[in-house]
């Protein structure tokens, strides 16, 4: 029933803010709500720690070692960001982007969204998956336009219209899916993770090809993978910060968590090479294409979502290897680009918000107005880039180490989108923390401790990956790597 | 071969004439009305299967789609038409003899496509499934053409009925719970659809995605 | 037995030529009864052919022997087709030729000739008329094609008494690819015969006439045996859609008892046929000559779906 209680407080949460969300205290309420959901989160990690997996509610729902720890991160995340919105959203209402109705559907719909989320995650049903995905389109694209600005609105409109047909061919390959599943399990069962995947040596492999090619694509869609991705920076640019974060941080990690499911299923009990081959023909495009695409880039909050579309597609790249080892690094990579992610999103917001625009060629100085968001803002971008000792370049380092074993021919298209990527964000976070600044010295903003604490969390991560973690990490990786 | 299949069939044809119909119309109040008659005729359709294989549930599938899609969305479309009085869309991108042609090539495409899968499915009506997955790509490329949002969102409209369709031919449809979720979604969406293009007009006064596209960047 | 089927090929050649000026007359008269109209009654066209013949023509200096020699092949390709299309038998001497393959080869053929008459003498509106019915007919001939492969496909024959027989021998079959080639058989009808929405019968509107422009230079007996010939095209039309549509009551016995029925059943076909194009006709409004590749686009559309839903489904 714990399990059940992760899904229930959010959605309790968006009822409660479908009414209160606009009054000052929905800021409180929203972290409270956030907190219930991640105590709940602990607690069932507790119970898994010791119990072993769970399926709850007629099978509906599970958890397991792959899905237990990403929806630990989805709550923290959600955690962390309330915090954060509260501090960040209030500077907003100050300013007059926003009113109270919008701050109405602002809470219900944030609420909403980490619903759909982690029903995502820990439905074993994947009928249901794809409701959750679906419904999270639907509570983000509001949130995109919040502002109701010429460019959030078309920006709005594409994530709805890409997503949304992505979504559909989805639909299509789920539909596959129990189509294969039907005559082996029934009608009933044939929708159910678990199930399918005792079978998945059984299923018509034809059919699985034609299901999981429309999978990737339509969950790909969501994950931002080239050359679907077109709605992605244009979502987190023009959105609120906290969205830009979540978005990036979850909704991503989610949608490929739907892929790595699918391409269990796909695989076989023999291990079929082929769907790995296309999570890695499009985890590679995404990276070349990402990091060329940096260089270009003007706005602080695109730069950084065209680096999630980068790290994705590495992600992608090292579950498509498959095997141990790739897939434990894909998974860390998640963490870590999660938690760096969301930090940088945080810091790179508040800087936008003090310097009024998002356009990097005016903001300078960073550090010399404010050293607290100035070192935060370095030190997520060196983290983002992978410069060790933080997390992510101890996951990048594996998945290279992963590729020259597996795919060595991939090692130097790998090099050329991370160096590529380096540069491009290195010359612009350098020009805009350093550099010189006529405005005054701020005050630190009170948000800086979420930030602090994801960067704090991957620098551990970097260092040291606690044993709990790396058995979950070992044991995810023997489900989702075969 | 049963009769009621032949019956199937006939349907199944004339989803895909819709489907074409569709592509080639640009008056948005008839745009809708072709909408709630590709609803009726997947309804009937489901109908048919249900009556056919004696599959109850399908019965309900039949109802749930015939109100949604015949009256429910059709009626908030059609409102929304009135309330942001647009008749016409735009001249679409390509020429229509064109779109046809292009249309022709897509059908070609999803039947060929679509043969493993009918070969596999043991569904009475296993062989329409070709023509649920051409008209899936038909609503795409309507969608891919069209410039103006609301026809964008009625093409994403009749995507998902192709793709209920062609849930129905390979297995007589999803069960019912995920049947209902898709439902909400749709409506839940042109709720919100709704909302957004009240907004979309407040900033630009029109529904035409080229204008909004024009801005400077 | 040979008698036999002289008589029947007679018969139905007569009935052809007989009736082709009486269906003329009675479209008109459903058009006239539909816009409120008293009318001229059926026998009109009768009336008007007779008039033309008793006429001198007048045939312009510079014509050649084409030009004259234009309205006899016209007209002797409407009978020979009339002959050869199973109406009301299948077993007739000629109608081993009733291939529609053919057919639609003899039609282009009569389009041919038409649009080098009307240029022969270079006057600008039968040169534009010429170069409308290529146009028209550059685009319905490929509908028309497909239109007769989903029959053939489902018969497995291109000669339409296979097609009437495994047709009519299966009693009543839906079959949907049929009911998409029915409708565009239906617009290539009406684009081939110079009917509304193409091409309005009833007016010689300059800018947007199509058939009446073919025409213009010609007069007396030469103009009869065109008008003529384009009522017996038109009952060919309708002739050839019975047969692969409504194939129901074409006697294929050997003996004579069934041929007065089916000629009273083919009479009541065309008359349904009659009565429901001049509703057509009443409907639609004509259509800019820029949108007619669209109208006959969709035909082709229409068809190619029909031959493509025969593939898929088997029906």
């Amino acid at each position: 029933m714990m399990l059940l209680l992760i899904v229930i407080i959010p959605l309790l949460g968006a009822g409660f803010f479908g009414v209160f969300g606009h009054r000052q205290w929905a800021f409180s309420a929203n972290i409270a709500f956030s907190a219930g959901t991640f105590l709940a989160a602990c607690a069932m990690t507790v119970r898994v720690l010791h119990g072993g997996p769970i399926l709850a509610f007629h099978q509906q729902f599970f958890i397991d070692p792959l899905n237990v720890f990403l929806v630990d991160l989805t709550a923290f995340v959600a955690l962390t960001t309330s915090v954060f919105s509260r501090a960040y959203m209030r500077i907003e209402g100050h300013t007059g982007r926003l009113n109270p109705a919008r701050l109405r559907v602002y809470h219900a719909m944030y609420q909403l969204f980490i619903f759909t989320m982690l029903l995502a995650l820990t439905t074993n049903n994947i009928g249901v998956l794809w409701i959750a995905m679906e419904g999270a389109t639907l509570s983000t694209a509001l949130l995109v336009s919040l502002y109701r600005t010429p460019a959030s609105l078309e920006a709005a409109w594409k994530y709805f219209i890409l997503c949304g047909v992505g979504i559909a061919l989805a639909l299509f390959g789920t539909i596959m899916v129990y189509f294969a599943a039907h005559g082996v399990l029934g009608a009933y069962r044939a929708l159910l993770w678990t199930h399918l995947d005792g079978v998945k040596d059984r299923l018509d492999p034809a059919i699985m090809t034609i299901a999981f090619v429309f999978l990737i694509v339509g969950y790909g869609t969501k994950v931002g993978l080239v050359p679907m991705h077109n709605w992605l920076p244009d979502a987190h640019a023009e959105g609120p910060t906290p969205i830009s974060a979540v978005l990036s941080g979850l909704l991503l990690n989610v949608a490929l968590y739907a892929i790595v499911r699918f391409k269990v299923l796909a695989s076989g009990d023999t291990g079929a090479h082929w769907p790995g081959a296309l999570m890695m023909g499009f985890g590679l495009a995404s990276v070349l294409v990402a990091a060329f695409s940096l260089a270009r880039q003007r706005d602080v909050k695109r730069l950084f979502s065209y680096s999630s579309i980068e790290h994705m597609g590495l992600a992608t790249f090292a579950f498509g290897m498959g095997g141990p080892l790739a897939t434990f690094a894909a998974l860390l990579h998640m963490t870590v680009h999660s938690l760096t992610k969301s930090s940088v999103f945080f810091t790179s917001g508040h800087v936008a918000q003090k310097a009024g625009t998002q356009d990097m060629d005016r903001i300078t100085g960073v550090m010399d107005r404010n050293p607290a968001m100035g070192w935060t803002l370095m030190l997520g971008s060196l983290a983002i880039l992978g410069i060790p000792p933080f997390g992510i370049f101890a996951s990048e380092f594996l998945i290279l180490t992963a590729a020259l074993r597996q795919d060595p021919w991939s090692v130097p298209f790998l090099i050329l989108g991370l160096g590529v990527a380096f540069a491009a964000i290195f010359r612009k976070t350098q020009a805009m923390v350093f550099g010189a600044t006529e405005i005054p010295r701020a005050p630190s903003p009170p948000s800086v401790f979420p930030s602090v604490l994801h960067l704090a969390l991957v620098f551990g991560l970097g260092l040291y990956i606690p044993h709990a973690l790396a058995v979950w990490y070992t044991e995810a990786a023997r489900l989702a790597g075969p | 071969m049963p009769s009621f299949t032949s019956v199937i069939n006939l349907f199944a044809a004339l989803f895909l004439l819709v489907a074409f119909a569709m592509l080639s119309q640009r008056r948005l109040a008839n745009l809708i009305n072709l909408y709630a008659w590709q609803g009726a005729i997947l309804s009937l359709g489901i109908a048919t299967t249900a009556y056919g294989t004696g599959n109850t549930h399908l019965y309900a599938s039949a109802a749930l789609n015939g109100i949604l899609k015949i009256l429910v969305v059709p009626i908030l479309l059609r409102r929304l038409v009135r309330r942001l009085d647009v008749q016409w869309d735009r001249e679409s991108l390509v020429r229509i003899p064109t779109t046809m042609l292009i249309g022709l090539a897509l059908v070609i495409f999803a039947f060929n496509a679509s043969l493993p899968i009918a070969g596999l499915a043991h569904t009475v009506n296993h062989e329409t499934v070709g023509i649920a997955l051409a008209s899936v790509l038909l609503s795409l490329l309507m969608m891919i053409l069209r410039t103006t949002a609301l026809s964008q969102v009625i093409g994403f409209l009749a995507l998902e009925n192709g793709l209920i369709f062609a849930a129905t031919s390979v297995t007589y449809g999803m069960p019912m719970v995920i049947e209902f979720g898709i439902a909400l979604d749709v409506i839940v969406g042109v709720f919100i659809l709704g909302v957004f293009f009240f907004h979309i007009r407040e900033q630009f006064d029109s529904l035409d995605l080229n204008r909004i596209e024009g801005r400077e960047d | 037995m040979t008698l036999d089927l002289v008589v029947r090929q007679a018969l139905q050649t007569l009935f052809v030529i007989a009736a082709a000026p009486l269906l003329t007359g009675w479209i008109r008269q459903c058009r006239a009864w539909l816009g409120n109209r008293t009318g001229a009654g059926i026998l009109q066209p009768v009336r008007e052919l007779r008039k033309l013949f008793r006429k001198e023509p007048v045939v312009a200096s510079e014509a050649s022997a084409l030009f004259v020699a234009t309205p006899y092949i016209l007209f002797a390709a409407m009978v020979l087709a009339g002959a050869i299309v199973p109406m009301v038998a299948t077993r007739m001497p000629l109608a081993a030729a009733a291939d529609a393959v053919a057919l639609a080869g003899l039609f282009a053929l009569t389009r041919v000739f038409a649009a080098l008459a009307a240029m022969d003498l270079g006057t600008a509106f039968a040169s534009m008329g010429a170069r409308r019915t290529m146009l028209v007919g550059f685009l319905a001939e490929p509908a028309l094609l497909m239109v007769l492969f989903t029959p053939a496909l489902i018969s497995g024959s291109t000669s339409l008494i296979v097609i009437v027989r495994h047709l009519a021998g299966h009693g009543f079959v839906l079959y949907p690819s049929m009911a998409f080639a029915a409708a565009a058989y239906l617009m290539v009808t009406l684009a081939e015969n110079a009917r509304l929405p193409v091409d309005n019968p009833e007016t010689h509107l300059e800018l947007t006439m199509i058939h009446e422009a073919l025409n213009l230079e010609y007069s007396g007996r030469y103009l009869a045996l065109i008008e003529w010939g384009a009522g017996m095209k038109l009952l060919v039309y309708i002739g050839i859609g019975v047969a692969l549509f409504l194939p129901w009551g074409i006697t294929q016995s050997h003996g004579l008892a069934a041929l007065p029925g089916a000629f009273a059943l083919f009479a009541v076909k065309l008359a349904a046929a009659g009565a429901g194009l001049a509703v057509i006709e009443t409907l639609l409004a004509k259509l800019r000559l820029f949108r007619v590749p669209e109208f006959l686009g969709t035909a082709f559309l229409l068809a190619v779906l029909g031959l493509l839903v025969r593939y898929l489904l088997g029906s």
